[in-house]
């Protein structure tokens, strides 16, 4: 215990000693929580909309009125031909072309029945997807109330129509911060903990010094418990720190237990950190570490449901989440803050990430050594 | 004489690269052993494993009674170890780095702080005791590791080419404080490239390609290669071995 000590009072030392190091602990996560909670939003507004109207009626006015209204079209142009409104496609400038034939009023007057026609760019299939649902959303609508006025039917009259309600578990005003903040916070703290848990071990390997307290009585699991836990702590605060700003800026809900998601942070830190050792105890230098890293994480993040569902990733690629610790953890901070589920509910994630602690620890440690063979 | 070192047939190997060829000495308490040779010759892997930081292939060693196989975390007690790649944290202070290492080797808070004044006093260090260790010049950072590697009062203590570097007056500096420490019954392993220092020793041992070319006295290995100076026997065996 005393040796951990030492070790603990030096790496703090030195930690707080660094100049980048404080700044990059503690200033770059709430910048990145700010940008990123403010910018990773699904929702898709801005969609510009060409218009290419060939009937010029009461009718089609009042349909390209009401794309004009709706929150998520922006009308970038009107013409009168599908060229230039394919043109618009090529070029970026639109993402939808709406096409209103020449006949559209008189044929839905008289046959009661007209087509349109709508090209997507689909580049983008978030924003093609949901611009082509928005749109269709908008022309029935159009539709409903013009034969409601046209039929002109009494109340009484009124035939079997029926509308689906909805309401939104969890997160009522589908406020996207409060699902992405969560993740985002999960993101920042394996950040610190894999890259300064990782490079901390490398460097002394770098600078030689790893030389001399190998030749030191220091046991090689006082070695790492003092070299990993300032993380362990570094990590936790960060993540008090993360949340309290995205409670106090985000509004985000802390609907569970706030002890729910330390205890399953501890773990899960436990996961992170080891991963760090594991990869300096492969590695010689900081930029490798560094290199691997950086591969792990992307990965990890990618695959982790926090930008896009794990539910819509292949069959195998879900497998493969099985084994990603951020997903876990993603997946527990939705819950617990959104939700306010609590151990019960969770247990599955806990009995997981106490796996792959231990895996991934004991591996780390069979693989650092202090005696070379 | 008390032997403190003692190693019979020790050898390395790297696949099928030899790099230590069943080396045999002896080194006894109170010497100081000079551990010379060319670069690449064995001595660093040679002072590896005696100091537990490698594994032997074959032969027997053992240091200050413990043997390099089964008890490496004992031998590590009981020895100081000082390395050419230099072993103090830049971004500590004199004395955070002094407080470190005596923590690490066991010593109690109150040793630690009755050690301090008295260790920067004998080094001339006591201003400089609450500065970054980077910023000092590299012939005293050498002497500050020297009394660190001190610090648990170890019997045996080895240098690894603990001069590398610094003038010659830097190094006369040094080498009294190394005959200071002998003086009082610390046995010290060096190895070094100055063939001056050599001299100082009580007796060296030459290695070239694995082997240990010459072993004894200064003086006797004179007579025996029938040179003015180390630097003659050196370059003869050097040369030899190519």
């Amino acid at each position: 215990m005393r040796t951990i000590f030492f070790i603990l009072r030096k790496e703090f030392r030195q930690i707080f000693r660094h100049r980048v190091m404080l700044p990059m602990i503690f200033l770059m996560p709430i910048i990145q929580l700010l940008i990123l909670s403010n910018a990773a939003d699904f929702e898709v507004r801005n969609i510009y909309l060409h218009v290419v109207d060939r009937d010029l009626s009461p009718a089609s006015r009042r349909l390209i009125g009401q794309f004009a209204a709706s929150k998520h079209f922006v009308l970038t142009q009107t013409s009168f031909s599908a060229e230039l409104g394919f043109r618009d496609l090529e070029a970026n400038d639109a993402d939808l072309v709406l096409e209103i034939p020449a006949d559209f009023e008189k044929k839905l007057l008289r046959e009661n029945e007209a087509s349109l026609h709508l090209n997507v760019n689909a580049i983008n299939a978030t924003k093609a997807g949901l611009g082509q649902a928005y749109a269709s959303a908008i022309i029935r609508d159009f539709n409903n109330n013009l034969r409601m006025e046209w039929l002109d039917m009494p109340d009484r009259q009124n035939p079997g129509r029926f509308d689906i309600t909805h309401s939104f578990w969890f997160n009522p005003d589908l406020n996207y911060k409060a699902f992405m903040v969560p993740g985002i916070l999960v993101m920042l703290v394996t950040l610190v903990g894999l890259f300064l848990a990782g490079i901390n071990v490398v460097k002394e390997k770098e600078i030689g010094t790893i030389e001399q307290i190998n030749v030191t009585p220091i046991h090689k699991s006082q070695f790492i418990v003092g070299k990993l836990l300032p993380f362990w702590i570094i990590a936790n605060i960060e993540l008090g720190m993360g949340l309290a700003f995205g409670k106090l800026v985000f509004h985000i809900p802390i609907a569970g237990s706030l002890w729910v998601v330390f205890g399953f942070a501890a773990i899960y830190l436990l996961v992170v950190l080891g991963m760090g050792l594991l990869i300096s105890t492969v590695t010689e230098t900081q930029q490798q570490a560094m290199f691997i890293a950086y591969f792990v994480l992307v990965v990890f993040i990618m695959m982790s449901g926090l930008f896009t569902p794990i539910e819509s990733m292949p069959g195998w690629a879900q497998k493969v989440t099985w084994f990603n610790p951020i997903a876990y953890f993603v997946d527990v901070m939705r819950m617990v803050l959104l939700k306010g589920s609590g151990w019960y509910e969770i247990r599955l994630h806990v009995y997981a990430m106490m796996a792959m602690a231990l895996a991934v620890n004991t591996l780390a440690v069979l693989n650092y050594r202090k005696v070379g063979a | 004489m008390n032997t403190v070192i003692s190693a019979e047939n020790l050898t390395k190997k790297f696949g099928d690269f030899t790099a230590v060829d069943r080396i045999s000495f002896e080194v006894f308490q109170g010497e100081i052993f000079g551990f010379l040779g060319a670069n690449g010759a064995g001595k660093t892997t040679a002072m590896k494993m005696l100091t537990g930081l490698l594994r032997p292939t074959s032969g027997k060693a053992q240091v200050a009674g413990f043997d390099v196989y089964r008890q490496p975390e004992l031998i590590k007690q009981h020895i100081g170890y000082m390395s050419q790649r230099f072993s103090l944290y830049e971004d500590l202070t004199v004395r955070e780095n002094i407080e470190f290492y005596g923590g690490i080797y066991g010593l109690t808070f109150k040793e630690i702080r009755r050690k301090i004044p008295q260790l920067l006093h004998e080094l001339g260090l006591l201003e400089v005791e609450r500065q970054l260790v980077k910023s000092l010049p590299l012939g005293w950072k050498q002497r500050l590791a020297f009394s660190i590697a001190l610090i648990h009062e170890p019997r045996i203590v080895f240098l690894d080419e603990p001069t590398g570097g610094v003038d010659p007056i830097t190094r006369r500096q040094f080498w009294e404080t190394i005959y200071q420490s002998a003086a009082q019954g610390i046995t010290i392993f060096v190895t070094t490239h100055y063939m001056d220092e050599a001299e100082y020793c009580h007796r060296v041992s030459m290695m070239a390609q694995g082997k240990i070319a010459a072993l004894g006295p200064p003086k006797q290995l004179k007579q025996e290669f029938q040179a003015q100076s180390m630097d003659e026997i050196f370059l003869s065996i050097a040369r030899g071995a190519k």
